[in-house]
């Protein structure tokens, strides 16, 4: 299999990778989706989750996104996400304190927006505490 | 006429404020070259957000139902102006520079009639605005970039605004900040970022696919827009800052060495005039017995 599909991965900070892949699989709020070389075009949301890379036939990273955008097109996929950590810097006490954190929030919170930001990061501390299960 | 003791006073207390002023230099011009990648790591990002929101409006040129944030509310009747300054002074003319455009652009906006508020992002620049316009303050953010600028303290400006734009608060606002240029040359700009100026795009030539829908895509992708907007122009002010604060330490370092050769040529003069006087009087004592 020699088709490759371009793959971005950029943060507000910076341009974490911008290679050619086998595969990608991406959490759409809608749920993952994978994109194969000459994908039709999407965009789409994304929801907290984990971004696979594949390359030879096999998951070669792993990247924990806490939201973002995807925009698939002929010329690859752009993946845009307000952070980005690696799988294997996640540990389950990292995620734990970022719960606590979000809990906090969310009980101190007095307006809708509030609620609904503290919400939010509340559903990312818990999907990433899920992930760091699953990786232990 | 002041003694030499005046002089070696003055001479060292001038040296000593050269080296104060030289290590600042220093210090900027190391901080400046951090703040230009960070600048620098940060557009990507930027540009790629801009395509897909030109992707985007594309698909919603001419139709009814755009979100408020891009179509605006209709009006322009209350502006918001947030203006970006640095924390600190002694960085030549850079706050005041971007504090009289906003003075400018605020007359411009009274005499045209229209309510302005101000929203400051900087401590100096709301220590300036306060004294004139302090009815027109309704926020300030003054904690941040005390190392570098984050992306959640732009989140946190991004915030204030969308929630109060989404209070109908105001109708347009226009950003100030100085846009990096090279180390030498800063330029203030304004900068609407609310409603979004829709960029001319050469239409979606290809038929997205949209998940959840383009509608609700564009009302999240707005805000976020906006955030990066204004964490662009924080690190563009930040590169700006340290830009403006090198430059101006180094004139200064260059007058401070300017005034210690004329204050030592001085100091000389008068030591030299002093032991030809003492001669004069020793030999017209001795000539006199």
């Amino acid at each position: 299999m020699t088709d490759t599909v371009q793959l971005e991965l950029v943060s507000p900070e910076r341009l974490l990778l911008s290679e050619p892949v086998d595969m990608v699989v991406v959490p759409g709020t809608d749920g993952y989706f994978g994109v194969l070389p000459k994908h039709a075009p999407v965009i789409s949301t994304l929801g907290p989750g984990v971004i696979d890379v594949y390359r030879n036939g096999a998951i070669a990273q792993q990247y924990f996104v806490d939201g973002g955008f995807a925009e698939v097109n002929a010329t690859g996929v752009t993946i845009l996400v307000d952070e980005a950590l690696p799988v294997t810097e996640i540990t389950k006490a990292k995620a734990d304190e970022r719960r606590i954190a979000a809990q906090d929030r969310l009980d101190k919170a007095t307006n809708d927006d509030d609620k609904r930001r503290a919400t939010l990061a509340l559903r990312v501390a818990e999907e990433m505490a899920a992930v760091a299960g699953r990786a232990a | 006429m002041p003694s030499l003791k005046d002089f070696r006073v003055r001479i060292a207390s001038v040296q000593s404020t050269k080296k104060i002023t030289s290590a600042m230099k220093m210090v900027a011009a190391s901080k400046l070259r951090r703040a230009q990648e960070a600048a620098e790591a940060a557009r990507p990002y930027s540009e790629r957000m801009e395509k897909m929101l030109g992707n985007l409006a594309g698909s919603f040129k001419g139709q009814a139902g755009a979100p408020k944030m891009m179509a605006g509310t209709g009006k322009d009747s209350v502006h918001l102006v947030l203006v970006m300054t640095a924390n600190r002074g002694l960085c030549g003319g850079f706050n005041s520079n971007i504090i009289r455009n906003a003075r400018a652009l605020i007359r411009e906006l009274k005499d045209k009639g229209k309510k302005v508020k101000v929203l400051c992002v900087g401590r100096k620049g709301r220590d300036s605005l306060r004294r004139d316009y302090r009815d027109l303050i309704v926020d300030s953010f003054t904690e941040f970039a005390r190392k570098r600028v984050a992306f959640t303290e732009a989140a946190e400006v991004s915030a204030k605004v969308t929630e109060m734009f989404n209070a109908g608060q105001f109708d347009v606002c226009t950003m100030i900040y100085a846009r990096f240029k090279s180390a030498l040359t800063q330029v203030v700009s304004r900068q609407q970022i609310v409603p979004f100026p829709v960029p001319e795009t050469t239409a979606a030539a290809v038929p997205y696919e949209y998940e959840p829908s383009d509608k609700e895509i564009l009302e999240d992708l707005l805000p976020r827009n906006l955030a990066i907007q204004i964490f662009r122009s924080m690190l563009e002010n930040a590169a700006s800052e340290q830009g403006a604060r090198m430059t101006a330490m180094d004139n200064a370092t260059r007058n401070a060495g300017e005034m210690i050769s004329g204050l030592t040529l001085k100091y000389n003069r008068t030591r030299q005039a002093m032991i030809t006087k003492e001669l004069i009087e020793i030999i017209s004592g001795a000539e006199a017995v």
